[in-house]
């Protein structure tokens, strides 16, 4: 009950932010929002399922530029170029540009690619019992891998700039406030939508059967399970919810390239996670709006130091409160009834029957 | 008698060293059979080959007429053979109901997992009476004791419905009643199951067990009720680790 009525108080909240917030505010919101759909898909692979993803950036960046393709040739309309092929001397739409022009094809591999990525990987990886940091470094590998490729590619990707220019955005009008006002709304729904459908996920069966492998994949083998299977579903969950969040990002922000979606992008999101609490669905979406709230402020004001602030601020997290902020509570409560415990005597049996 | 299990031939080498040379060994459907040894005899050797866990050099391991080496291990629960770690490990985050649930569900198909748990099955709740853990049945699993835990351990293989049932030592580190209880336990689930279980303690097997198989560094030296295993000068060099003179003066 009282976890209903915060979700109701926050949903009301978030959908009466344009009524207070300046629409160049709401926009940094929408932008956060859509780190919390890539943090609702952490919290259920990491925090749940104990893989440490350092490469969401990937996924984030295959829905994104799905969806930056699909604009970009909505723009040139039929038969053109997007502009930045024809700076670069490119002179026939590329075959792999070609399918994105469909608008449903564009929608469905927006969560088919990364998901498909995502199984793969997952299957060739947790088959092979790679897990722990061995996990984290190859997810990371992974997002330096595709930003190298994306960089390469200068004729098919945008290279280094990415894509950039979006005007329209399924009929809406990017450059006006109202449609952007529609933007909002529609990832503050998908926002609410993630999270219940991965609330529902980790309290079901699955749910504990992945807090399970966690905690000793090694036994539930034996339970009959195979955890490879179980551990890539979480992993190609999170990657779809990644890749949805990416095709938002695109016309909220106006562009996409590498830097969205490299390493460093990688570690930001997990980090976000980290400090909100990756074993709380709600500690994650809210570390993911804090921490990229706090990055917004303090790069503008020192962008040398941020760097150093957030390392600093990971390893903190990580050292003192490895819940995240959603855990302090319990994690004082437990400090002090261990600080309790030597001092006055357990109660007796006795005591506890009287009580 | 028809052998449910039948292992022939077993060689397991851990880098040039050999774990179990040249095993055959047999159980019959239905059996409660005891296998003891001294520390490194390779009994839990034996029983990780037969779940998958290791990989012999050689050899053969037929479960009910399938072949069970090479098979990955949750591959060898679903043909049937459930087994518990000499270290217990139950999910301390979940209830006592939920590890058994969660043991009881490899069977269930995949909208049946997506669910959340509604009430609690047939076999779950048989397996918590069987066990004594019905008051404890929505308590976090990490407040059980020692013993307890061993318990719970067994009814999760209970509710998996195998046929064989492999126990690495379920008795040790209990106190007296808690072996007492256990022992009891094992009488009953090997009512309905074939069980093998690794046990050192002499007063235990003595109270249970009716066929002791002994194991010495990696090979078979006997086989018998426990009554002519002790009888056996070897176990009592070997296993014991007496004099013969020591141990006539124990029993007398
Ligand atoms: N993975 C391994 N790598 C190398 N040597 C191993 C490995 N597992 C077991 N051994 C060795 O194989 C021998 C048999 O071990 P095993 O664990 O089967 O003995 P055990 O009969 O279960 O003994 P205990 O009563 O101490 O449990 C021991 O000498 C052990 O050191
Ligand atoms: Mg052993």
């Amino acid at each position: 009950m009282r976890n209903r009525i915060a979700f109701a108080l926050i949903a009301v909240l978030l959908l009466a932010a344009p009524l207070v917030f300046s629409p160049f505010r709401l926009d940094l919101l929408a932008k956060y929002l859509c780190y919390a759909i890539v943090a609702l898909g952490i919290a259920l692979a990491w925090g749940r399922g104990g893989m440490l993803t350092l490469g969401q950036g990937v996924f984030f960046g295959l829905g994104g530029y799905a969806m930056g393709m699909h604009l970009k040739l909505v723009e040139a309309g039929p038969g053109q170029l997007p502009d930045f092929m024809s700076w670069s001397g490119v002179e026939r739409l590329p075959l792999l540009w070609k399918p994105f022009a469909d608008p449903v094809f564009a929608l469905v591999m927006v969560v088919v690619l990364p998901v498909t990525v995502a199984l793969l990987l997952g299957l060739l990886v947790f088959r092979q019992r790679v897990r722990g940091a061995y996990f984290a470094v190859l997810s990371q590998a992974l997002a330096a891998a595709f930003v190298i490729l994306l960089v390469g590619q200068q004729g098919l990707t945008g290279g280094t700039n990415g894509l950039t220019n979006f005007q329209l955005f399924f009929g809406l009008d990017l450059y006006d406030d109202a449609d952007r006002r529609i933007l909002y709304f529609a990832i503050v729904v998908v926002l609410g939508l993630s999270y219940l459908v991965v609330r529902q996920l980790a309290r079901s069966r699955y749910g504990q059967l992945l807090v399970a492998i966690r905690d000793g994949e090694d036994r539930v083998r034996f339970l009959g399970y195979d955890p490879a299977l179980v551990k890539t579903f979480a992993f190609a969950f999170s990657a779809g919810l990644a890749g949805i969040a990416g095709a938002l990002f695109v016309p909220v922000v106006g562009l996409l390239t590498p830097a969205n979606l490299g390493v460093v992008a990688s570690l930001e999101l997990l980090i976000g996670v980290a400090i909100g609490g990756r074993y709380s669905l709600a500690g994650a979406v809210g570390g993911a709006l804090l921490f990229h709230y706090a990055k917004t402020i303090f790069s503008e004001q020192w962008p040398d130091s941020w760097l150093y602030v957030q390392g600093a601020l990971f390893v903190a997290v990580m050292l003192w409160a490895p819940r995240g902020l959603a855990g302090l509570a319990g994690q004082l409560r437990d400090l002090v009834a261990a600080r309790r415990r030597p001092a006055a005597p357990a109660p007796t049996v006795l005591e506890e029957a009287r009580a | 008698m028809s052998k449910l299990l039948q292992v022939r031939g077993l060689n397991v080498v851990f880098s040039g060293f050999h774990a179990i040379t040249d095993l055959d060994f047999a159980l019959d459907a239905g059996e409660l059979r005891f296998l003891i040894g001294p520390n490194g005899a390779g009994k839990t050797t034996l029983i990780d080959v037969i779940t998958g866990l290791t990989r012999p050099a050689s050899g053969s391991v037929s479960f009910a007429g399938q072949e069970l080496v090479g098979r990955r291990e949750y591959q060898v629960v679903r043909a049937g053979v459930g087994r518990t770690f000499q270290t217990s490990v139950v999910f301390e985050e979940l209830s006592v109901v939920d590890n058994l649930d969660l043991a009881a569900g490899f069977r269930r198909r995949l909208p049946a997992l997506l669910r959340r748990r509604h009430g609690v099955s047939d076999d779950v709740a048989s397996a918590l009476d069987t066990i004594g853990l019905g008051a404890l049945a929505d308590r976090p699993a990490g407040v059980l004791s020692h013993g307890q835990r061993q318990w719970l351990e067994i009814g999760m293989l209970v509710v998996q419905r195998p046929r064989l049932l492999l126990l690495d030592e379920p008795v040790a580190g209990m106190s007296r009643t808690e072996r007492e209880r256990t022992g009891e336990l094992l009488q009953s689930v090997a009512r309905d199951h074939t069980v093998l279980v690794v046990e050192h303690d002499m007063d235990f097997l003595r109270r249970f067990a009716s066929t002791v198989t002994v194991l010495h560094e990696g090979r078979l030296l006997c086989e018998g009720t426990v009554a002519e295993v002790q009888a056996d000068p070897r176990v009592q060099e070997v296993y014991l680790g007496r004099s013969r003179d020591e141990l006539d003066k124990e029993v007398a």
